[in-house]
């Protein structure tokens, strides 16, 4: 089936040349990053973690999101989704892919990656994040590519598969739980140590992911011959509205318990993202505040949008909207989340974080890849699909 | 934690990891929590001495022989950081914007900084003068362990919380979760060279402990090695002559340190967060 992925228009292969070029310019900077440390990105002994973990915690969100689909289609045997169910499984895989590359970009010690496994440590979540993320992309491969190959070839789908299907499910919401965990079961960082972090991690990534696929579809419906169709599109519409509402009820939970407190602790980095933090210098840090604003204003401002039928009544509307939350949340949780949790400083300093160019690089080709793997997986299922 | 609930939490977990799990991650699971975690089981409240086995090192600073002589917890970085060959690469000077590749494992720090919570209005002159000596708590029940991976930090019989530099695979994921921002991070080689031949950024190298690679985590060892051979951590020995610091073996009743905190006053740092450092303050 690969092969369908060898042949296609000039556009198709101009498009697959330009993610060539951001990942060997990113491959480029990663090399230096290998020969000298991380200490050429902008981590420091205070934010030590950066855009590579910011950018991992939003992936597994969009890859947990595919389930949005799967869930309907197989559970509740909503036929609508049939023709774009591999799309969502397609996208986790990429998604993965992502997540997997940017934990790897972000080891001091890349080659000792597998001390994983040759040590396993069940008390570590970070064990745990790195089994259901694995299994979470062997379940999407093997489930998207075993039902396409039947489609291909016109026959059922063997038995087995649905129940890699029906495990992907649950799977996909462990992914992005396991991932809440990594930062919610830390003592000493107030912003992350809260029990809504999975479930507001669930509702933005269900509205994220399903953005990115309304998206993909619209784009796909444009330059190829495959259309998902008004309906399936605007259930997705409806999915993400939900999700995104959801998403911004706990961001006010979390906003609530913070000020009404007033505890410090659970104000400090709020006060960082939304207003800025003034030192006892006079110093002042917000370089996340316009970012953070911005992001709950087009956040909110398209989720509300799209409860009205008539900003849903075209294309071209519903995608900028899916636009407008995708940005939104991808600012919210691949920015200030896990760069916000840094600050202040477990000694109550406040220190600001900014990435450097080698960073940006290594990062944007990081992206490059997943869109390469995304591009390529997507051509062959359209072929697939447009055969038939 | 008192046991009951320990057990409660104990079959929570385990019932949720059956779904997936063959028996190695049960087995896994109970080692793991004993690696996380050899705090003496119902022991009492924060910072509880009582534990039926086993050694548990710590330190009692005190506090005022650092306000007398100011000098004193600088003579202790130095010893410290001297004989562990920790790099200074001169971008972590006090008050210096960028503190981007500092390395440190003891340091002198202001009250209000070491002690957040201690924070207020009216502040005690003194002690927002006298440098704090801060550094890894070597806690009862260490954070950065359970989070680390592949167990590259571990607590050892002595209950200290060491590193195993060769397994770190440079995650950070102990640098989230320690509370006391502890650790640091090589976020370049130590092992540089200047045109003589000579560590760039270690002035006078100790043969006699391990210069780091890039890429691992590393924090205070409590002077592991020095233990060994039976003599006093670098600090301890440094701040002799005052008897700043107090050494010794929390669960002994008949060691220094325990004599020391029956008779006086002590705090420890972010006490609510259960983690039962093994450093105390007198104040």
């Amino acid at each position: 089936m690969i092969e369908k992925a060898l042949s296609g228009n000039g556009r198709y292969f101009a498009w697959l040349t330009f993610l060539l070029v951001i990942m060997g310019v990113g491959g480029l900077c990663y090399l230096q990053q290998f020969n000298y440390g991380l200490g050429v990105t902008g981590m420091s002994r205070d934010v030590s973690w950066g855009l590579y973990i910011s950018q991992f915690t939003f992936m597994v969100g969009v890859a947990a999101g595919g389930v949005m689909l799967v869930l309907p289609y197989y559970l509740h045997n909503y036929k609508v989704f049939g023709k774009i169910t591999i799309l969502g499984e397609f996208m986790a895989v990429a998604a993965v892919a992502m997540c997997l590359m940017f934990i790897l970009a972000d080891l001091g010690q890349p080659m000792r990656a597998l001390n994983v496994l040759l040590h396993p440590t069940p008390n570590s979540i970070l064990f745990w994040d790195m089994i259901v993320l694995n299994g979470y992309l062997f379940l999407n491969i093997v489930g998207g590519w075993v039902i396409l190959n039947a489609e291909k070839k016109d026959v059922p789908p063997p038995k087995w598969v649905k129940w890699l299907i029906y495990l992907s499910i649950p799977w996909a919401i462990s992914i992005h739980t396991v991932t809440a965990f990594l930062y919610c079961g830390l003592p000493g960082r107030h912003y992350w140590l809260t029990a809504i972090l999975a479930p507001r991690f669930l509702a933005s990534a269900f509205a994220a992911g399903p953005s990115l696929l309304v998206i993909c579809a619209l784009i796909l419906r444009k330059y190829t011959d495959f259309d998902a169709g008004k309906e399936a599109i605007n259930k997705l519409v409806t999915i993400i509205t939900y999700a995104a509402i959801l998403n911004f009820f706990f961001v006010g939970l979390e906003l609530f318990v913070g000020y009404y407190s007033n505890i410090p602790g659970h104000m400090h980095t709020l006060d960082y993202l939304f207003f800025g933090l003034t030192d006892h210098a006079g110093e002042v840090y917000d370089n996340l505040v316009g970012p953070m604003r911005f992001s709950m204003v087009i956040g909110m401002a398209a989720t509300i949008a799209l409860l009205f039928p008539k900003m849903r009544d075209s294309y071209t509307k519903i995608g900028w909207l899916c636009g407008a939350i995708f940005l939104s949340l991808w600012i919210d949780k691949g920015l200030g989340l896990v760069l916000g949790g840094f600050v202040p400083t477990p000694l109550e300093y406040i220190v600001e974080y900014y990435p450097s160019k080698i960073e940006l690089g290594i990062t944007a080709a990081v992206w490059a890849t997943g869109a390469f793997i995304l591009t390529v997986l997507y051509k062959v299922a359209i072929s697939v699909k447009l055969t038939k | 934690m008192d046991n009951s609930r320990r057990k409660f939490l104990k079959i929570a977990g385990l019932s949720a990891i059956a779904g997936i799990g063959a028996p190695t991650a049960f087995n896994g699971l109970l080692k793991g929590e004993a690696f996380a975690s050899s705090a003496p089981s119902g022991g009492g409240g924060h910072g509880s001495e009582k534990a039926p086995t086993g050694k548990r090192y710590g330190f009692a600073i005190d506090i005022k022989k650092f306000a007398s002589d100011k000098d004193l917890a600088q003579r202790c970085v130095n010893a410290c950081h001297s004989t562990h060959n920790v790099p200074d690469f001169g971008n972590n000077k006090d008050g210096s914007k960028n503190r981007k590749d500092e390395i440190k494992w003891i340091w002198a720090e202001k009250f209000e900084h070491t002690f957040p919570d201690h924070s207020h209005y009216k502040k005690n002159e003194q002690l927002q003068e006298t440098p704090i000596l801060t550094l890894c708590n070597h806690c009862d029940n260490p954070p950065c362990v359970r989070a680390c991976p592949t167990q590259a930090t571990f607590k050892n019989s002595d209950g200290l919380v060491l590193m195993d530099f060769h397994r770190c695979i440079g995650c950070r994921f102990c640098m989230a979760a320690c509370p006391y921002g502890a650790r640091s991070f090589n976020w370049r080689s130590p092992r540089e060279l200047d045109a003589s031949g000579n560590y760039k950024y270690i002035k006078n190298p100790n043969p006699d402990f391990p210069t780091r690679m890039r890429g691992v985590v590393e924090k205070c060892n409590m002077c592991a090695e020095r233990l060994a051979e039976g003599k006093l951590p670098a600090c301890v020995e440094a701040a002799a002559s005052s008897e700043a610091i107090v050494f010794g073996d929390l669960n002994d009743s008949h060691s220094p340190v325990s004599q020391v905190l029956k008779e006086k006053f002590t705090i420890q740092r972010k006490p609510a967060l259960g983690t039962k450092p093994s450093i105390f303050y007198i104040i």
